[in-house]
């Protein structure tokens, strides 16, 4: 059976992409997050391929290939470059520890589970059962955003969103219509620039990657708080 | 009357063949780094050896650690003779309950840690420490993997387990491969194998089971030595048995039997060079990087459960 | 459908040319310019639209009701006088050296792709696009906000951009829902994001769904309207970005996204038929009102207190669309029209007595009828205005808010007033040292041009007295279309 092995295959891509963002909370070094970064978007390629295949949609074969230039190998190229000409190899220094970090995270994806459930019983698609996932993907990479100090993780847990959201897109609804999906890779992309150029500002203004660094400059005016 | 002689024959072949399955490890990562290795029967030396040399006693042990090699080898053995290896449904495996294995296997830890803490030694007590340390962690995480496994056979019975298995038909089962990835995790750990623990050497700073056993010497050292093998047998076997149990005997038939045996031979084959060409490849972690590697088992295996519910109990 | 494409063509043109042109003084008379000629081709467009109702535009992708094509052109228009108002302004910044020329070309490009991001948004019929040109108009203003290169600005571009783009995500995975449990009813395609086909459909529409997918697009897009407890960002992008992008961002940014979420309201109230959406937008309305009200008396920076108050009558307006009754949505829109006028025209003065004064810090800020009689006395009108003094028009809105709460739910009215009379407190304790006494030695004389500001405070004048009937009309075909879902919903649920 075609449709159940296509569904099996983006089952198990969901597994890994939900992997994929544990991973990405777990890791010290800035490099390895990287490494699991760029994962996430060959992940997100493949199962932009296999759901191509599975629904036999054209349109989703040219997301699939431009998610795999795009977050698989231009996104990750970039952030490499900028982690290598700015020297942030160092270990990234959570704000909470790891085990408080992962079990936050647990309690999330089920929280994410919970929630979606129900919706799950309406749909007839192939891919339904990966939207639980998707949420709590969606919701790791913002706890990446929350609980990291460095300007640059804190734009990796971003794209690492937005990746699970067009994970969710893709792998529970089969792709949304070509033109929002070009839309949004534009976002993506001019985002990225646009962070990139900010590391080179953030560093040269405040000989620093720490985002509190850069709050410091804020809390004189932040007499609300 | 046959089914009790082949589950009496699988206890004993588990138990006979472990120093040689060590022995195999040994030699398959002598080879991986050009050296020509003891031998697979170098643990059986080593074994016969100690059991023919004198015991020597602290003075002001106590019976505690007399004692502790007997217990410790007695519940690892019958741990490892209910789990199956060829038949699946032999008498003693009714009683084959995961969570029971388990607890016998946290018993024997349990006496190990205090006969390690009974002469008072500082590395005797350091060794138990950091063995109760990761055992915390290392035990959830291996129940939590196996919860995931249950959880489609509706049991934690080996037997119900294995036969569920070799049942349903083959599918991608992603709770499986995180079950798995944890279980082998926690196995790596549980044996002392590298990366969490090095079995070959005495380095006093990262040494847990060795520093635990360091005031044993005889056949009391015999026991314990032997008992860490065949854990390392038994973990072999339980992950064979929970992942892939294809060609198990359902029949106490001789030509299944030996079907069975070949292949359970091979599978464990296959294994144990996996672990010897992991650690050829690995560095052993820091010790305080251990925790993390444990959590992290565990939360694969939880991974494991969610993606269970999430994928799979709909379908 | 000319019209309709001149309009968004014309800024998106603009932006472009701008890029090229050196001059800085060429450069802003040719933004000025295409401010005008988009303002009168989008007015243009809006007499057409209020005769034909509503129109579609481009084979269905683009829709225009009286709801959208009436904050077109209060976007154009804002735009168009924000133009004129940052001609001398930016001059002003350029002969300081607060900008270079490479980043005044910068600053004129993005603000006409600013527009164009506003414009596509209102027009776009499609609530994935939707999502995409609010996205730009962020980046855009990113970019403006970071323009000083100061450490704080710098600072408060990174805050602005993490966490909207935080919320913004939380709004597509809202949209991805939508589309989730659209596509199973009309079919695999853009169909499933139009707006108008999701709108006739809406009773359809899995209503389990759009609960959670309106709690993801309340968060999301409201962190864009800047509510609180989202607002984190709002006071430092406004207080570090220049005037005239503090004045953008306040008078129409926060509209697109406040605009972007009623439209989901209206798709979630068809769905379910229960005021669940409008009782979550009521609760966030009031919260921002209170936080708001009460953190103004804390500032001591001119434009984050404006800041603050743009989240208060964010507040007041996306109250007033929860209560979704006609008569407070005609209230909410009236509310939008003439606080984007008074708020804009407030910053223009704001930035016009920062630069007199050379500091932005309130305690600073001293004597200004004496020093200059036309920012203080605008700046004193403004603050009268914004307030609710009963001549302008948010005191009209106001009541017809208060009206409407006391009809539908009373008890809401006491927190409203508190809230209000806690922010008027706050407001005129900070501005009556700031435009009265003695002017420090150190002010200097700017050149400003008040006449943007007078013309948005008179604009926001004519409500208060008598609203034009051509302009109610309108306001009240907008306020049926937008509760006539609620109607419907509530019908057949």
């Amino acid at each position: 059976m075609n449709g159940t092995l296509v569904q099996q295959l983006v089952d198990g891509l969901a597994a890994l992409m939900l992997l994929t963002s544990f991973a990405l909370l777990a890791q010290h070094r800035m490099i390895s997050v990287l490494h699991w970064f760029a994962g996430q978007g060959l992940l997100l390629a493949v199962t932009a391929a296999i759901v191509a295949y599975g629904t036999g949609s054209d349109e989703l074969y040219i997301s699939a290939i431009m998610t795999l230039l795009l977050k698989g190998l231009l996104l990750p190229w970039l952030l490499w470059r900028v982690i290598r000409q700015l020297q942030v190899h160092r270990e990234v220094e959570p704000l909470l520890n790891s085990s408080l970090t992962m079990l936050i995270a647990l309690g999330v994806t089920l929280f994410s589970f919970h929630m979606i459930q129900p919706i799950e019983k309406i749909s007839q698609l192939i891919t339904r059962d990966s939207m639980a996932i998707a949420t709590a993907c969606v919701l790791l990479g913002m706890l990446m955003m929350i609980t990291r100090r460095k300007a640059i993780t804190q734009v990796i847990g971003f794209l690492a969103v937005e990746n699970s959201l067009f994970f969710a897109a893709i792998g529970s609804t089969n792709g949304m219509p070509l033109v929002v999906e070009i839309g949004i890779a534009f976002d993506v992309l001019i985002a990225a620039l646009i962070f990139g150029l900010f590391f080179f500002q953030i560093r040269t203004t405040f000989d620093s990657l720490e985002v509190e660094a850069m709050n410091a400059h804020l809390i004189h005016k932040d007499d609300d708080e | 009357m046959s089914s009790i002689l082949i589950q009496i024959i699988q206890a004993l072949l588990l138990l006979l063949l472990a120093p040689l399955a060590t022995g195999f490890v040994s030699t398959c990562k002598a080879r991986l780094q050009n050296r020509r290795g003891a031998g697979l029967l170098q643990p059986w030396r080593n074994l016969r050896k100690l059991f023919v040399k004198e015991v020597v006693i602290a003075s002001h042990a106590s019976w505690l650690f007399r004692t502790a090699p007997y217990v410790v080898f007695t519940a690892t053995a019958i741990a490892a003779s209910v789990v199956p290896a060829m038949l699946v449904d032999t008498p003693l495996s009714l009683t084959a309950d995961v969570i029971a294995l388990v607890a016998l296997l946290a018993l024997a830890r349990f006496f190990l840690a205090l006969a390690g803490m009974d002469i008072g030694t500082a590395f005797g007590g350091m060794g138990a420490s950091r063995e109760m340390t990761f055992a915390a962690l290392a035990e959830p995480a291996m129940l939590m993997s196996i919860f995931v496994l249950s959880l489609s056979a509706h049991s934690t019975n080996l037997t119900t387990m294995i036969t569920h298995t070799i049942h349903t038909s083959f599918a991608l089962h992603p709770s499986l491969a995180f079950a798995m990835v944890a279980m082998l995790m926690v196995a790596v750990a549980e044996n002392g194998r590298i990366p969490v623990d090095n079995p070959t050497t005495h380095l006093e700073l990262t040494m847990i089971h060795e520093a635990m056993i360091l005031e044993y010497s005889g056949r009391h050292l015999a026991l314990m030595e032997w008992a860490s093998m065949i854990k390392l047998m038994l973990f072999a076997t339980l992950i064979i048995d929970l992942f892939m149990p294809w060609g198990m005997a359902m029949q106490a038939t001789p030509a299944a039997l030996a079907i069975a045996l070949g292949l359970w031979l091979l599978k464990l084959a296959g294994l144990l060079l996996a672990l010897a060409l992991a650690e050829t490849a690995l560095a052993k972690l820091r010790l305080f990087e251990v925790p993390e590697y444990l959590s992290g088992a565990f939360i694969i295996a939880f991974l494991g459960l969610l993606s269970y519910y999430m994928l799979e109990a709909g379908v | 459908m000319n019209l309709f494409v001149a309009t968004l063509l014309a800024p998106l043109l603009g932006g472009v040319l701008l890029a090229v042109i050196k001059d800085p003084q060429r450069a802003a008379v040719f933004n000025i310019a295409t401010g005008i000629v988009t303002f009168a081709v989008s007015l243009l467009l809006a007499l057409e639209v209020l005769d034909t109702r509503a129109v579609d535009a481009m084979n269905g992708w683009f829709h225009l009701d009286a709801y959208n094509v009436f904050l077109v052109v209060l976007t154009t228009f804002v735009s168009m006088t924000t133009s004129i108002f940052s001609m001398p302004y930016m001059r002003h910044e350029l002969e300081t050296g607060r900008v270079d020329l490479p980043r005044l070309r910068l600053y004129h490009s993005m603000f006409q792709l600013f527009q164009f991001g506003m414009l596509l948004g209102f027009t776009t019929n499609n609530i994935g696009v939707l999502w995409v040109s609010l996205e730009l108009a962020t980046l855009a203003t990113v970019l403006l906000v970071s323009l000083y290169r100061t450490p704080a600005s710098i600072a408060a571009a990174w805050k602005y951009f993490i966490l909207c783009g935080m919320g913004i995500a939380l709004a597509l995975f809202g949209t991805v829902l939508v589309f989730f449990t659209s596509s199973a009813i009309l079919g695999h395609g853009n169909i499933a994001l139009s707006w108008t086909a999701l709108y006739a459909h809406a009773s359809e529409l899995d209503p389990a769904v759009m609960s959670i997918a309106f709690c993801f697009l309340m968060v999301g897009y409201g962190t864009k309207v800047g509510l609180a407890p989202m607002h984190a960002w709002l006071p430092d992008a406004h207080g570090e970005g220049p005037t005239p992008v503090s004045a953008v961002l306040s008078g129409l940014l926060l509209n697109l996204a406040l605009y972007a979420l009623v439209r989901c309201k209206m798709l979630v109230d068809g769905s379910t038929g229960t005021d669940m959406a409008g009782a979550i937008m009521m609760g966030f309305g009031l919260l921002s009102l209170f936080v708001a009200a009460l953190s103004l008396h804390r500032q001591r920076d001119i434009k984050r207190m404006f800041s603050f108050s743009s989240i208060e009558h964010m507040g007041l307006m996306t109250f007033a669309f929860g209560i979704g009754t006609q008569l407070s949505t005609f209230a909410a829109l009236l509310h939008m029209t003439v606080h984007s006028l008074v708020k804009s025209g407030i910053f223009f003065t704001a930035g016009h007595a920062a630069q007199a004064m050379g500091t932005q810090k309130m305690a600073e800020i001293r004597g200004l009828i004496q020093h200059q009689p036309g920012i203080g006395w605008g700046l004193l009108i403004g603050v009268a205005a914004i307030a609710g003094f009963p001549p302008f028009g948010i005191f009209t809105s106001e009541f017809l808010l208060f009206t409407a709460a006391l009809e539908s739910c009373a008890w809401t009215t006491l927190p409203l007033l508190l809230g209000l009379l806690i922010a008027m407190a706050g407001l005129f304790r900070f501005v009556q040292p700031m435009v009265y006494g003695e002017p420090p030695a150190t002010a200097t004389s700017v050149h400003v041009n008040m006449v943007p500001v007078y013309i948005h405070f008179g604009l926001a004048l004519l409500p208060g007295i008598a609203i034009p009937l051509f302009l109610a009309d309108w306001y009240q075909q907008a306020a049926t279309l937008i509760t006539m879902s609620a109607i419907a919903g509530g019908g057949g649920g």
